[in-house]
Protein backbone atom coordinates (compact mmCIF):
# COMPACT_ATOMS: atom_id res chain seq x y z
CA UNK A 1 0.00 0.00 0.00
CA UNK A 2 1.14 3.46 -1.08
CA UNK A 3 2.44 5.70 2.18
CA UNK A 4 0.48 8.56 0.14
CA UNK A 5 -2.59 7.56 -1.35
CA UNK A 6 -4.61 9.42 -3.26
CA UNK A 7 -7.28 11.77 -1.30
CA UNK A 8 -8.20 14.03 -4.08
CA UNK A 9 -8.44 13.90 -8.25
CA UNK A 10 -10.44 15.78 -10.55
CA UNK A 11 -11.17 14.25 -13.78
CA UNK A 12 -12.24 16.24 -17.42
CA UNK A 13 -12.41 19.56 -15.43
CA UNK A 14 -14.17 22.08 -18.35
CA UNK A 15 -15.19 25.22 -17.13
CA UNK A 16 -16.62 28.19 -19.22
CA UNK A 17 -17.62 31.68 -18.85
CA UNK A 18 -19.25 33.56 -21.33
CA UNK A 19 -19.29 30.74 -24.12
CA UNK A 20 -15.19 30.86 -23.68
CA UNK A 21 -13.37 28.29 -21.99
CA UNK A 22 -11.29 29.46 -18.61
CA UNK A 23 -10.01 25.86 -17.26
CA UNK A 24 -9.55 22.58 -19.28
CA UNK A 25 -7.86 20.14 -17.04
CA UNK A 26 -7.76 16.58 -18.41
CA UNK A 27 -6.46 15.26 -14.57
CA UNK A 28 -4.76 16.30 -11.41
CA UNK A 29 -4.59 14.35 -8.22
CA UNK A 30 -3.77 15.09 -4.58
CA UNK A 31 -1.41 12.37 -2.64
CA UNK A 32 -2.57 12.36 1.13
CA UNK A 33 -0.15 14.53 3.11
CA UNK A 34 0.89 16.05 0.36
CA UNK A 35 1.22 19.65 -0.38
CA UNK A 36 0.28 20.70 -3.97
CA UNK A 37 0.89 24.58 -5.13
CA UNK A 38 -0.55 25.85 -8.24
CA UNK A 39 1.67 28.75 -9.53
CA UNK A 40 1.18 30.95 -12.52
CA UNK A 41 0.51 34.33 -13.69
CA UNK A 42 -2.44 36.21 -13.17
CA UNK A 43 -5.53 35.03 -14.67
CA UNK A 44 -3.70 31.68 -15.54
CA UNK A 45 -6.47 29.90 -13.56
CA UNK A 46 -5.54 28.71 -10.77
CA UNK A 47 -7.92 30.40 -8.63
CA UNK A 48 -10.73 28.91 -10.54
CA UNK A 49 -8.62 25.20 -10.81
CA UNK A 50 -8.97 25.80 -6.82
CA UNK A 51 -12.57 26.53 -6.17
CA UNK A 52 -13.42 23.90 -8.51
CA UNK A 53 -10.99 21.99 -6.35
CA UNK A 54 -13.08 22.76 -3.02
CA UNK A 55 -16.48 22.15 -5.24
CA UNK A 56 -17.41 25.99 -4.56
CA UNK A 57 -17.56 26.42 -8.37
CA UNK A 58 -21.11 26.01 -10.12
CA UNK A 59 -21.43 25.47 -13.43
CA UNK A 60 -18.73 22.74 -13.83
CA UNK A 61 -18.40 19.64 -16.44
CA UNK A 62 -15.92 17.13 -14.96
CA UNK A 63 -15.53 14.53 -11.97
CA UNK A 64 -14.65 15.15 -8.67
CA UNK A 65 -13.12 12.27 -6.74
CA UNK A 66 -12.59 12.36 -2.60
CA UNK A 67 -11.21 9.31 -1.44
CA UNK A 68 -12.09 7.42 -4.73
CA UNK A 69 -15.85 8.51 -4.36
CA UNK A 70 -17.15 10.60 -6.76
CA UNK A 71 -18.79 14.25 -5.01
CA UNK A 72 -21.62 14.83 -6.72
CA UNK A 73 -25.59 16.55 -5.66
CA UNK A 74 -26.09 18.33 -2.59
CA UNK A 75 -25.48 15.56 0.42
CA UNK A 76 -22.00 14.45 -1.00
CA UNK A 77 -20.95 18.08 -1.74
CA UNK A 78 -22.18 19.35 1.85
CA UNK A 79 -20.15 16.53 3.40
CA UNK A 80 -16.85 16.96 1.16
CA UNK A 81 -17.41 20.84 2.31
CA UNK A 82 -17.25 19.41 5.59
CA UNK A 83 -14.12 17.36 5.64
CA UNK A 84 -12.27 20.47 4.19
CA UNK A 85 -11.51 24.28 4.51
CA UNK A 86 -11.03 27.00 2.63
CA UNK A 87 -8.88 29.97 3.51
CA UNK A 88 -9.06 32.87 0.62
CA UNK A 89 -6.73 35.71 -0.03
CA UNK A 90 -8.77 38.24 2.08
CA UNK A 91 -9.84 36.56 5.23
CA UNK A 92 -13.46 37.64 5.35
CA UNK A 93 -14.21 37.22 8.71
CA UNK A 94 -17.56 37.53 10.61
CA UNK A 95 -18.51 40.88 12.51
CA UNK A 96 -17.67 39.16 15.46
CA UNK A 97 -15.16 38.38 17.72
CA UNK A 98 -12.03 36.33 17.21
CA UNK A 99 -13.17 33.67 18.87
CA UNK A 100 -16.73 33.37 17.51
CA UNK A 101 -14.84 33.85 14.00
CA UNK A 102 -12.51 30.59 14.91
CA UNK A 103 -15.81 28.74 16.34
CA UNK A 104 -18.19 29.45 12.93
CA UNK A 105 -17.29 26.75 10.58
CA UNK A 106 -17.97 24.28 14.27
CA UNK A 107 -21.14 25.64 15.53
CA UNK A 108 -22.88 25.03 11.60
CA UNK A 109 -21.37 21.39 12.49
CA UNK A 110 -23.67 21.87 15.56
CA UNK A 111 -20.39 20.47 17.86
CA UNK A 112 -20.92 20.17 21.71
CA UNK A 113 -19.87 23.62 23.42
CA UNK A 114 -17.34 21.69 25.44
CA UNK A 115 -15.85 20.66 21.92
CA UNK A 116 -15.91 23.74 20.31
CA UNK A 117 -14.50 25.35 23.38
CA UNK A 118 -11.40 23.09 23.65
CA UNK A 119 -10.51 23.05 19.72
CA UNK A 120 -10.98 26.96 19.27
CA UNK A 121 -8.58 27.56 22.18
CA UNK A 122 -6.40 25.01 20.56
CA UNK A 123 -6.03 26.70 17.00
CA UNK A 124 -6.11 30.19 18.57
CA UNK A 125 -2.72 28.94 20.27
CA UNK A 126 -1.38 27.12 17.43
CA UNK A 127 -1.76 30.10 15.32
CA UNK A 128 -0.52 32.38 18.20
CA UNK A 129 -3.39 34.51 18.67
CA UNK A 130 -5.22 33.26 21.93
CA UNK A 131 -4.48 36.84 23.09
CA UNK A 132 -6.92 38.54 20.71
CA UNK A 133 -9.61 36.07 21.06
CA UNK A 134 -12.47 38.52 23.02
CA UNK A 135 -10.91 40.94 19.95
CA UNK A 136 -13.12 42.44 17.85
CA UNK A 137 -12.23 40.52 14.12
CA UNK A 138 -12.64 43.75 12.26
CA UNK A 139 -10.14 45.21 14.32
CA UNK A 140 -7.09 42.96 13.43
CA UNK A 141 -3.93 43.53 11.32
CA UNK A 142 -3.58 41.82 8.27
CA UNK A 143 -1.87 39.81 9.44
CA UNK A 144 -3.50 38.97 12.61
CA UNK A 145 -6.80 38.32 10.46
CA UNK A 146 -4.65 36.00 8.13
CA UNK A 147 -3.80 33.95 11.44
CA UNK A 148 -7.48 33.70 12.54
CA UNK A 149 -8.98 32.86 9.16
CA UNK A 150 -6.51 29.95 9.09
CA UNK A 151 -7.35 29.03 12.84
CA UNK A 152 -10.99 29.02 11.67
CA UNK A 153 -10.45 26.46 9.16
CA UNK A 154 -8.19 24.14 10.81
CA UNK A 155 -10.79 24.25 13.68
CA UNK A 156 -12.97 21.90 11.48
CA UNK A 157 -9.58 19.81 11.39
CA UNK A 158 -10.05 19.27 7.71
CA UNK A 159 -8.93 16.63 5.89
CA UNK A 160 -7.51 18.84 2.92
CA UNK A 161 -6.77 22.04 3.38
CA UNK A 162 -7.54 24.93 0.15
CA UNK A 163 -5.62 28.21 0.37
CA UNK A 164 -6.13 30.57 -2.51
CA UNK A 165 -3.11 33.19 -2.50
CA UNK A 166 -3.35 32.97 1.46
CA UNK A 167 -0.02 35.13 1.81
CA UNK A 168 -0.32 38.00 -1.22
CA UNK A 169 -2.12 40.82 0.86
CA UNK A 170 0.57 40.59 3.36
CA UNK A 171 3.45 42.99 3.98
CA UNK A 172 7.24 40.56 3.42
CA UNK A 173 8.17 40.58 7.39
CA UNK A 174 4.40 39.37 8.12
CA UNK A 175 4.29 37.25 5.43
CA UNK A 176 7.73 35.01 6.69
CA UNK A 177 6.63 34.58 10.12
CA UNK A 178 3.28 33.25 8.96
CA UNK A 179 4.76 31.12 6.54
CA UNK A 180 7.11 30.19 9.39
CA UNK A 181 4.50 28.86 11.49
CA UNK A 182 2.55 27.25 8.34
CA UNK A 183 5.32 25.09 7.19
CA UNK A 184 5.81 24.04 11.30
CA UNK A 185 1.74 23.46 11.33
CA UNK A 186 1.72 21.74 7.97
CA UNK A 187 4.28 19.19 8.77
CA UNK A 188 3.02 18.30 12.40
CA UNK A 189 -0.69 17.89 11.07
CA UNK A 190 0.25 16.08 8.32
CA UNK A 191 -2.26 17.92 6.38
CA UNK A 192 -3.09 17.65 2.73
CA UNK A 193 -3.34 21.01 1.18
CA UNK A 194 -3.94 22.72 -2.08
CA UNK A 195 -2.72 26.23 -2.43
CA UNK A 196 -2.29 28.75 -4.95
CA UNK A 197 0.42 31.25 -5.54
CA UNK A 198 1.25 33.42 -8.12
CA UNK A 199 4.79 33.69 -6.32
CA UNK A 200 7.42 30.48 -6.68
CA UNK A 201 8.80 30.99 -3.50
CA UNK A 202 6.62 30.43 -1.46
CA UNK A 203 5.72 27.54 -3.50
CA UNK A 204 9.29 25.68 -4.02
CA UNK A 205 9.41 26.60 0.18
CA UNK A 206 6.20 24.74 0.86
CA UNK A 207 5.54 22.56 -2.13
CA UNK A 208 6.00 18.56 -2.64
CA UNK A 209 4.28 18.93 -6.46
CA UNK A 210 4.19 22.14 -8.08
CA UNK A 211 1.34 22.89 -10.84
CA UNK A 212 2.22 25.28 -13.55
CA UNK A 213 -0.33 26.39 -14.78
CA UNK A 214 -1.58 29.31 -18.14
CA UNK A 215 -4.30 30.31 -19.67
CA UNK A 216 -6.34 28.03 -17.96
CA UNK A 217 -4.51 24.58 -18.67
CA UNK A 218 -1.81 22.82 -16.75
CA UNK A 219 1.42 22.95 -18.68
CA UNK A 220 3.83 21.43 -16.16
CA UNK A 221 3.45 19.11 -13.14
CA UNK A 222 6.45 18.06 -10.82
CA UNK A 223 8.10 18.37 -7.71
CA UNK A 224 9.68 21.95 -7.30
CA UNK A 225 13.32 20.34 -8.20
CA UNK A 226 11.80 19.06 -11.15
CA UNK A 227 10.01 22.12 -12.33
CA UNK A 228 13.04 24.47 -11.46
CA UNK A 229 15.98 22.43 -12.87
CA UNK A 230 14.14 20.83 -16.01
CA UNK A 231 11.48 23.22 -17.23
CA UNK A 232 9.36 21.89 -19.57
CA UNK A 233 9.39 24.91 -21.80
CA UNK A 234 10.21 28.41 -22.58
CA UNK A 235 7.32 29.76 -20.11
CA UNK A 236 7.62 27.98 -16.91
CA UNK A 237 11.56 28.77 -16.86
CA UNK A 238 11.13 32.26 -17.06
CA UNK A 239 8.24 32.17 -14.61
CA UNK A 240 10.38 29.71 -12.45
CA UNK A 241 13.08 32.84 -12.49
CA UNK A 242 15.55 30.93 -14.74
CA UNK A 243 17.72 34.15 -15.05
CA UNK A 244 18.52 33.06 -18.57
CA UNK A 245 16.27 31.56 -21.39
CA UNK A 246 18.57 31.33 -24.54
CA UNK A 247 17.27 30.26 -28.13
CA UNK A 248 20.23 27.78 -30.04
CA UNK A 249 21.01 25.16 -32.51
CA UNK A 250 22.75 21.91 -31.86
CA UNK A 251 26.07 22.21 -34.00
CA UNK A 252 28.06 19.26 -32.38
CA UNK A 253 26.99 16.16 -30.47
CA UNK A 254 29.76 15.25 -28.43
CA UNK A 255 30.41 12.26 -25.91
CA UNK A 256 27.40 13.12 -23.30
CA UNK A 257 27.53 16.71 -24.54
CA UNK A 258 25.95 18.85 -27.12
CA UNK A 259 27.68 22.16 -28.41
CA UNK A 260 24.84 24.59 -29.22
CA UNK A 261 25.38 27.55 -31.24
CA UNK A 262 23.66 30.64 -29.98
CA UNK A 263 24.59 33.31 -32.14
CA UNK A 264 28.64 33.55 -32.48
CA UNK A 265 29.02 32.24 -28.90
CA UNK A 266 29.00 28.24 -28.16
CA UNK A 267 27.72 26.52 -25.05
CA UNK A 268 28.16 23.47 -24.12
CA UNK A 269 25.67 21.78 -22.37
CA UNK A 270 25.01 18.18 -20.69
CA UNK A 271 22.21 16.13 -22.94
CA UNK A 272 21.53 14.56 -26.27
CA UNK A 273 19.97 16.31 -28.79
CA UNK A 274 20.57 15.58 -32.61
CA UNK A 275 22.98 18.37 -34.56
CA UNK A 276 20.33 20.83 -36.36
CA UNK A 277 18.02 20.51 -33.37
CA UNK A 278 16.42 24.16 -32.49
CA UNK A 279 17.05 24.35 -28.55
CA UNK A 280 15.95 26.25 -25.76
CA UNK A 281 18.75 26.39 -22.96
CA UNK A 282 18.18 27.71 -19.15
CA UNK A 283 20.89 29.23 -16.83
CA UNK A 284 19.88 29.78 -13.37
CA UNK A 285 21.76 32.94 -12.62
CA UNK A 286 22.84 31.32 -9.22
CA UNK A 287 25.24 28.66 -11.09
CA UNK A 288 26.66 31.69 -13.29
CA UNK A 289 30.26 32.75 -11.83
CA UNK A 290 32.04 36.48 -12.36
CA UNK A 291 35.68 36.70 -12.25
CA UNK A 292 38.13 40.19 -13.44
CA UNK A 293 39.68 39.56 -16.56
CA UNK A 294 43.38 38.42 -16.35
CA UNK A 295 41.83 35.85 -13.63
CA UNK A 296 42.48 32.40 -13.74
CA UNK A 297 39.46 30.58 -15.65
CA UNK A 298 37.17 28.12 -13.17
CA UNK A 299 38.54 24.51 -14.00
CA UNK A 300 35.61 23.09 -13.70
CA UNK A 301 33.90 24.81 -15.87
CA UNK A 302 33.31 24.20 -19.70
CA UNK A 303 31.56 27.36 -20.38
CA UNK A 304 33.93 30.34 -20.06
CA UNK A 305 33.34 33.52 -21.67
CA UNK A 306 34.21 37.41 -21.59
CA UNK A 307 31.44 39.34 -21.65
CA UNK A 308 30.39 43.25 -20.79
CA UNK A 309 28.37 44.88 -18.25
CA UNK A 310 24.99 46.40 -19.45
CA UNK A 311 23.15 46.65 -16.16
CA UNK A 312 23.24 46.51 -12.23
CA UNK A 313 19.82 46.24 -10.76
CA UNK A 314 19.31 46.25 -7.04
CA UNK A 315 16.97 44.07 -5.70
CA UNK A 316 17.11 44.02 -2.44
CA UNK A 317 19.55 41.78 -0.89
CA UNK A 318 20.76 41.28 -3.87
CA UNK A 319 22.26 42.61 -7.52
CA UNK A 320 20.82 41.50 -10.61
CA UNK A 321 23.91 41.82 -13.37
CA UNK A 322 22.60 41.43 -16.96
CA UNK A 323 25.98 40.52 -19.10
CA UNK A 324 26.53 41.05 -22.58
CA UNK A 325 28.62 37.39 -23.75
CA UNK A 326 27.34 37.73 -27.33
CA UNK A 327 24.45 36.77 -25.99
CA UNK A 328 22.40 37.64 -22.80
CA UNK A 329 23.06 36.61 -19.44
CA UNK A 330 21.92 37.44 -16.38
CA UNK A 331 23.41 36.38 -12.38
CA UNK A 332 22.96 37.30 -9.11
CA UNK A 333 25.75 38.84 -7.31
CA UNK A 334 26.12 40.43 -3.57
CA UNK A 335 26.95 44.10 -2.65
CA UNK A 336 30.00 42.72 -1.36
CA UNK A 337 31.19 40.90 -4.10
CA UNK A 338 29.84 43.93 -6.12
CA UNK A 339 32.73 45.87 -3.89
CA UNK A 340 35.22 43.67 -3.86
CA UNK A 341 35.13 43.11 -7.80
CA UNK A 342 34.56 46.62 -8.48
CA UNK A 343 32.02 45.94 -11.31
CA UNK A 344 30.31 48.92 -13.04
CA UNK A 345 28.05 48.63 -15.96
CA UNK A 346 30.57 48.89 -19.54
CA UNK A 347 33.25 46.81 -17.26
CA UNK A 348 34.23 43.33 -18.78
CA UNK A 349 34.30 40.51 -16.62
CA UNK A 350 35.14 36.73 -17.19
CA UNK A 351 31.91 34.46 -17.04
CA UNK A 352 31.55 30.62 -16.61
CA UNK A 353 29.42 28.47 -15.56
CA UNK A 354 29.13 24.40 -15.92
CA UNK A 355 28.18 22.39 -18.66
CA UNK A 356 25.63 20.53 -16.11
CA UNK A 357 24.47 24.09 -14.99
CA UNK A 358 22.71 24.55 -18.54
CA UNK A 359 18.90 23.05 -18.70
CA UNK A 360 18.09 22.41 -22.79
CA UNK A 361 14.95 22.26 -23.65
CA UNK A 362 14.58 20.67 -27.60
CA UNK A 363 12.26 22.60 -29.44
CA UNK A 364 8.67 21.39 -30.47
CA UNK B 1 -48.79 82.23 19.36
CA UNK B 2 -52.05 81.34 21.43
CA UNK B 3 -52.64 78.59 19.52
CA UNK B 4 -49.64 76.72 19.70
CA UNK B 5 -48.88 77.08 23.75
CA UNK B 6 -52.69 76.07 23.97
CA UNK B 7 -52.31 72.91 21.22
CA UNK B 8 -49.11 71.67 23.38
CA UNK B 9 -51.00 72.45 26.93
CA UNK B 10 -53.93 70.62 25.59
CA UNK B 11 -51.78 68.33 23.92
CA UNK B 12 -50.15 67.15 27.31
CA UNK B 13 -53.63 66.75 28.73
CA UNK B 14 -54.50 63.89 25.94
CA UNK B 15 -51.40 62.33 26.67
CA UNK B 16 -50.92 62.11 30.36
CA UNK B 17 -54.72 61.38 30.80
CA UNK B 18 -54.51 58.48 28.19
CA UNK B 19 -58.07 59.73 26.50
CA UNK B 20 -59.19 56.80 25.52
CA UNK B 21 -60.01 57.56 22.01
CA UNK B 22 -56.56 58.95 21.30
CA UNK B 23 -55.20 55.87 22.94
CA UNK B 24 -57.15 53.46 20.51
CA UNK B 25 -55.91 55.63 17.26
CA UNK B 26 -52.63 55.13 18.55
CA UNK B 27 -52.99 51.58 19.34
CA UNK B 28 -54.25 50.68 15.95
CA UNK B 29 -51.50 52.74 14.46
CA UNK B 30 -49.54 50.68 15.61
CA UNK B 31 -50.92 47.63 14.95
CA UNK B 32 -52.00 48.25 11.42
CA UNK B 33 -48.21 49.17 10.55
CA UNK B 34 -45.98 46.48 12.75
CA UNK B 35 -48.22 43.89 10.67
CA UNK B 36 -47.65 45.80 7.39
CA UNK B 37 -44.09 46.05 7.99
CA UNK B 38 -43.81 42.56 9.35
CA UNK B 39 -45.58 40.98 5.94
CA UNK B 40 -43.13 43.34 4.14
CA UNK B 41 -40.35 41.97 5.51
CA UNK B 42 -41.24 38.39 4.97
CA UNK B 43 -41.90 39.10 1.10
CA UNK B 44 -38.97 42.17 1.21
CA UNK B 45 -36.16 40.81 2.71
CA UNK B 46 -36.80 37.08 1.29
CA UNK B 47 -37.18 38.31 -2.75
CA UNK B 48 -34.35 40.53 -1.61
CA UNK B 49 -32.00 38.09 -0.53
CA UNK B 50 -33.32 35.32 -3.32
CA UNK B 51 -32.41 38.44 -6.10
CA UNK B 52 -29.18 39.68 -4.40
CA UNK B 53 -28.08 35.51 -4.57
CA UNK B 54 -29.39 35.02 -8.32
CA UNK B 55 -27.26 35.38 -11.20
CA UNK B 56 -29.90 35.45 -14.54
CA UNK B 57 -30.57 37.71 -17.35
CA UNK B 58 -32.94 41.27 -16.36
CA UNK B 59 -31.67 40.92 -13.09
CA UNK B 60 -30.56 44.22 -13.60
CA UNK B 61 -34.10 45.44 -14.72
CA UNK B 62 -36.02 43.95 -12.24
CA UNK B 63 -33.58 45.81 -9.23
CA UNK B 64 -34.20 48.89 -10.84
CA UNK B 65 -37.93 48.65 -11.12
CA UNK B 66 -37.66 47.61 -6.99
CA UNK B 67 -35.37 50.33 -6.37
CA UNK B 68 -38.24 52.78 -8.55
CA UNK B 69 -40.80 51.19 -6.08
CA UNK B 70 -38.68 52.56 -3.05
CA UNK B 71 -40.30 55.85 -4.00
CA UNK B 72 -43.91 54.73 -4.60
CA UNK B 73 -46.05 56.98 -4.02
CA UNK B 74 -49.12 55.95 -1.08
CA UNK B 75 -52.13 58.38 -3.08
CA UNK B 76 -50.91 55.80 -6.08
CA UNK B 77 -50.54 52.73 -4.02
CA UNK B 78 -54.09 54.08 -2.59
CA UNK B 79 -55.91 54.35 -5.47
CA UNK B 80 -54.45 51.29 -7.15
CA UNK B 81 -55.60 49.00 -3.85
CA UNK B 82 -59.06 50.52 -4.12
CA UNK B 83 -59.66 49.91 -7.40
CA UNK B 84 -58.36 45.94 -6.40
CA UNK B 85 -60.78 45.93 -3.69
CA UNK B 86 -63.54 47.75 -5.46
CA UNK B 87 -67.04 46.14 -4.92
CA UNK B 88 -66.50 44.58 -8.35
CA UNK B 89 -62.92 45.05 -8.69
CA UNK B 90 -60.60 42.05 -8.70
CA UNK B 91 -60.48 41.60 -5.05
CA UNK B 92 -63.59 42.80 -4.32
CA UNK B 93 -64.89 39.54 -2.99
CA UNK B 94 -62.47 40.11 -0.38
CA UNK B 95 -64.73 42.71 1.19
CA UNK B 96 -61.66 44.38 2.92
CA UNK B 97 -62.44 48.17 1.53
CA UNK B 98 -62.61 50.85 4.31
CA UNK B 99 -61.37 47.36 7.00
CA UNK B 100 -57.82 48.09 8.82
CA UNK B 101 -57.04 45.07 6.47
CA UNK B 102 -56.90 47.30 3.19
CA UNK B 103 -54.74 49.05 5.28
CA UNK B 104 -52.25 46.66 6.23
CA UNK B 105 -52.22 45.57 2.34
CA UNK B 106 -51.81 49.25 1.11
CA UNK B 107 -49.38 50.02 3.38
CA UNK B 108 -47.45 46.02 2.97
CA UNK B 109 -47.47 47.41 -0.81
CA UNK B 110 -45.64 50.52 -0.01
CA UNK B 111 -43.15 48.93 2.41
CA UNK B 112 -42.03 46.07 0.47
CA UNK B 113 -39.91 47.59 -2.53
CA UNK B 114 -38.34 49.86 0.18
CA UNK B 115 -37.31 46.75 2.16
CA UNK B 116 -36.27 44.63 -0.84
CA UNK B 117 -34.38 47.51 -2.03
CA UNK B 118 -32.69 48.08 0.86
CA UNK B 119 -32.36 44.33 1.29
CA UNK B 120 -30.52 43.75 -2.02
CA UNK B 121 -27.93 46.41 -1.60
CA UNK B 122 -27.14 44.91 1.94
CA UNK B 123 -26.40 42.01 0.60
CA UNK B 124 -24.37 43.21 -2.50
CA UNK B 125 -22.58 44.71 -0.57
CA UNK B 126 -21.01 42.10 1.58
CA UNK B 127 -17.42 41.08 -0.07
CA UNK B 128 -17.89 38.75 -2.95
CA UNK B 129 -16.19 35.98 -1.85
CA UNK B 130 -17.95 36.01 1.80
CA UNK B 131 -20.66 33.49 0.16
CA UNK B 132 -17.85 31.46 -0.38
CA UNK B 133 -16.17 31.34 2.43
CA UNK B 134 -19.59 30.25 4.23
CA UNK B 135 -20.39 27.07 1.93
CA UNK B 136 -16.36 26.50 2.52
CA UNK B 137 -16.76 26.65 6.81
CA UNK B 138 -19.42 23.57 5.79
CA UNK B 139 -22.71 25.48 5.77
CA UNK B 140 -26.18 24.69 4.29
CA UNK B 141 -27.66 27.13 2.07
CA UNK B 142 -30.29 27.97 5.01
CA UNK B 143 -27.53 28.68 7.30
CA UNK B 144 -25.22 30.08 4.69
CA UNK B 145 -27.94 32.80 4.22
CA UNK B 146 -28.49 33.41 8.09
CA UNK B 147 -25.04 33.88 8.17
CA UNK B 148 -25.31 36.66 5.16
CA UNK B 149 -28.11 38.22 6.97
CA UNK B 150 -26.17 38.30 10.25
CA UNK B 151 -23.40 40.24 8.45
CA UNK B 152 -25.49 42.86 7.09
CA UNK B 153 -27.62 43.34 10.07
CA UNK B 154 -26.93 46.68 10.32
CA UNK B 155 -28.43 47.75 6.70
CA UNK B 156 -31.04 45.28 7.16
CA UNK B 157 -32.30 46.75 10.37
CA UNK B 158 -32.15 50.00 8.68
CA UNK B 159 -34.83 48.30 5.84
CA UNK B 160 -36.83 47.50 8.67
CA UNK B 161 -36.68 51.49 9.92
CA UNK B 162 -36.69 52.99 6.66
CA UNK B 163 -40.46 50.31 5.67
CA UNK B 164 -41.47 51.53 9.57
CA UNK B 165 -41.32 54.66 8.90
CA UNK B 166 -42.19 54.69 5.63
CA UNK B 167 -45.80 53.16 6.61
CA UNK B 168 -46.35 54.69 9.66
CA UNK B 169 -46.23 57.79 9.07
CA UNK B 170 -47.75 57.69 5.35
CA UNK B 171 -51.49 59.16 4.84
CA UNK B 172 -52.46 59.06 1.53
CA UNK B 173 -53.50 54.97 1.01
CA UNK B 174 -54.46 54.90 4.19
CA UNK B 175 -57.54 57.53 3.79
CA UNK B 176 -58.15 56.19 0.67
CA UNK B 177 -58.19 52.65 1.45
CA UNK B 178 -59.51 52.76 5.60
CA UNK B 179 -61.60 55.87 4.86
CA UNK B 180 -60.92 57.17 8.37
CA UNK B 181 -63.86 55.82 9.98
CA UNK B 182 -64.18 57.03 13.77
CA UNK B 183 -63.13 53.85 15.87
CA UNK B 184 -62.71 51.51 13.01
CA UNK B 185 -59.72 52.49 10.89
CA UNK B 186 -59.30 56.21 11.87
CA UNK B 187 -54.83 56.41 12.43
CA UNK B 188 -52.45 58.55 13.49
CA UNK B 189 -51.78 60.16 10.24
CA UNK B 190 -55.61 59.94 8.88
CA UNK B 191 -57.14 61.80 11.97
CA UNK B 192 -54.40 64.43 12.67
CA UNK B 193 -55.39 65.16 8.97
CA UNK B 194 -59.03 65.33 9.81
CA UNK B 195 -58.64 67.37 13.14
CA UNK B 196 -56.16 69.87 11.26
CA UNK B 197 -59.07 70.68 8.63
CA UNK B 198 -61.85 71.00 11.67
CA UNK B 199 -59.55 73.34 12.73
CA UNK B 200 -58.58 71.61 16.12
CA UNK B 201 -55.22 72.62 15.90
CA UNK B 202 -54.50 71.12 19.95
CA UNK B 203 -56.00 67.41 18.95
CA UNK B 204 -54.03 67.95 15.92
CA UNK B 205 -50.32 68.61 17.06
CA UNK B 206 -51.36 65.99 20.64
CA UNK B 207 -51.95 63.41 17.41
CA UNK B 208 -48.40 64.49 15.85
CA UNK B 209 -46.61 64.29 18.77
CA UNK B 210 -47.83 60.95 19.55
CA UNK B 211 -46.90 59.92 16.28
CA UNK B 212 -43.17 61.11 16.71
CA UNK B 213 -42.42 59.72 19.87
CA UNK B 214 -44.22 56.34 18.62
CA UNK B 215 -41.49 56.51 15.89
CA UNK B 216 -38.55 57.62 17.54
CA UNK B 217 -38.97 54.47 20.00
CA UNK B 218 -39.64 52.04 17.77
CA UNK B 219 -36.34 52.97 16.08
CA UNK B 220 -34.89 53.10 19.03
CA UNK B 221 -35.25 50.20 20.19
CA UNK B 222 -34.12 48.71 16.49
CA UNK B 223 -31.14 50.60 17.10
CA UNK B 224 -30.27 48.85 20.40
CA UNK B 225 -30.80 45.84 18.46
CA UNK B 226 -28.65 46.85 15.49
CA UNK B 227 -25.70 48.20 17.84
CA UNK B 228 -26.07 45.29 20.14
CA UNK B 229 -23.33 42.60 20.40
CA UNK B 230 -21.19 44.79 18.53
CA UNK B 231 -17.16 43.70 19.76
CA UNK B 232 -15.32 46.66 20.44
Amino acid sequence: MNAHPLILEIKNIDVRRGGARVLDVPQLSLRQGHILCLVGPNGSGKSTLLLTMCGLLDRTQGELLFKGLPVDGRPSMLAYRRSTATVFQEPLLFDTTVYDNVASGLKLRGLPRQEIRCRVEHNLERFRISHLARRAARKLSGGEAQRAALARAFATEPEILFLDEPFSGLDPPTREALIDDLERIFRDTGISVVMSSHDQTEALRLADVMVVMRQGSVVQTGSPEEIINFPIDEFVASFVGMGTVLKGKVVEALQDTVMIGVGDQRIECVGEAATGRQVILCIRPEHVTLALPGGKDSDSARNNFTGTITRIISMGHFLKVQLDCGFFLSTHITHQSREVLGLAVGGAVLVSFKATAVHMIAHA
Amino acid sequence: MDLIVQGVWKAVVLLVTFDPETWSITLLSLQVSGVATLASLFIGMGAGISLALADFRGKKLLVSIINTGMGLPPVVVGLFVTIMLWRNGPMGFLKLLYTPGAIILAQAVIATPIVAGITIAAIQNLPRNLRLQILALGATRLQMIWLLMREARLPLLAAVMAGFGGVISEVGASIMVGGNIKGYTRVLTTATVMETGRGNFDIAIALGIILLLLTFAVNYILTLVQQHDRPR
